[in-house]
């Protein structure tokens, strides 16, 4: 049956299938996002509209602080350079893992839906990344986290406090269940982020240090700790092909 | 105050679009450098560890709460279940923990 299939289609499917639990894990960051956002003085449609026009998670939870603030706008667009930087070096991994004659509208497409998730299940895919995957996982993503902040900025005001401070963490659950795997398959990639896991801590309470912004300390802990661990722990094919071949046993 | 909130809105998507954009469409190579591709390949786990810690323990009502879900999030991760799983399954600890506590 699935033969019958062309690589585009099957692509795009596996693509799909790929992006649900990333949409189902939006729905609740978006949602909780919606709610502050209305608490910020934004309406529901202008809150929906940050989440489809940015699709950031700590972007935009700092842009509706520059808002509420009455921020420049020179400082919004400071904020979300330095915040949003680690997607200039996704994008660049993403660069070197897509065919080198991709047209320039489908490289504008997968651009777009650069997150940190959807960048996961990407660079983990086997081989070249099909742009029809990256179409699948982005619409069903982008949907998810759409649909979730409308939701929270709708109706966040009825729900009860308990439910809300829950859903604080789903942000973060995301993040621990895309670094540990791959740390179990490379222990370089466990030592790393143990290593930016103390440094950012340091740099969150130390003194002068903690003086740093949110945003620039992201900046400053993830250039640092990841140039020591390329000088340190070199990223051999083999490594990488470890964490795909683990990925590729777990979509199957 | 309406127009300005537009500008704001279109001031984050433009510039967070750029940063997006500009490394996919401008780099068109192979990245040679060991060294470079060392660095990218490590980036996302680092910035995704930075950003869950020690930001997660205040992303709750207590610290107990969040250290708990942490906790959950790490060993249902460990065991390599789904994104989702891993998120619903902390939340689900975090609002059990603070009806108790």
């Amino acid at each position: 049956m699935r033969s019958s299939l062309s690589d585009t289609e099957k692509n795009f499917r596996e693509g799909i299938i790929s992006g649900i639990p990333i949409a189902l894990g939006y729905l609740a960051v978006s949602f909780a996002f919606g709610i502050q956002a209305v608490k910020a003085g934004l309406s529901v449609f202008q809150a929906t509209l940050i989440s489809l026009s940015n699709v950031t998670s700590a972007g935009q939870f700092a842009g509706i602080s520059v808002i509420a603030a009455a921020g420049s706008y020179l400082e919004m667009a400071g904020v979300q350079l330095v915040i949003n930087l680690r997607y200039m070096l996704m994008s660049a991994a993403l660069s070197q893992k897509v065919a080198p004659e991709l047209p320039i509208y489908k490289r504008l497409g997968i651009a777009f839906g650069v997150t940190d998730e959807i960048f996961g299940v990407s660079i983990t895919r086997p081989g070249v990344l099909a742009p029809a995957f990256s179409a699948g996982a982005i619409i069903i993503s982008v949907a998810g986290w759409v649909l979730g902040t409308f939701l929270g900025a709708f109706s966040g005001e009825i729900l009860p406090a308990r439910l809300i401070s829950a859903l604080g963490v789903a942000l973060y659950g995301m993040f621990v269940a895309i670094v540990v795997p791959p740390s179990r398959e490379d222990k370089n990639i466990a030592l790393a982020a143990l290593f930016a896991v103390i440094v950012s801590t340091a740099f969150t309470y130390a003194p002068v240090l903690k003086e740093i912004s949110s945003g620039t300390r992201i900046i400053i802990v993830t250039v640092m700790v990841s140039v020591i661990a390329a000088l340190l722990f070199p990223a051999t094919e083999q490594t990488a092909e470890k964490i795909l071949k683990e990925r590729g046993v777990e979509n199957d | 105050m309406t127009e300005n909130t537009y500008i704001y809105i279109l001031v984050m998507a433009l510039v967070t679009f750029l940063i997006r954009v500009l490394p996919l469409t401008l780099i068109r190579q192979e990245i040679k450098s060991p060294f470079i591709k060392s660095f990218l390949y490590y980036v996302p786990y680092v910035t995704l560890s930075a950003m869950t810690v020690p930001a997660i323990f205040t992303s709750t009502e207590s610290i107990y709460s969040a250290a708990a879900g942490f906790v959950t999030a790490l060993i249902l991760a460990f065991f390599r279940k789904s994104l989702l799983t891993v998120a619903a399954g902390a939340c689900v600890v975090v609002y059990i923990i603070e009806l108790i506590v």
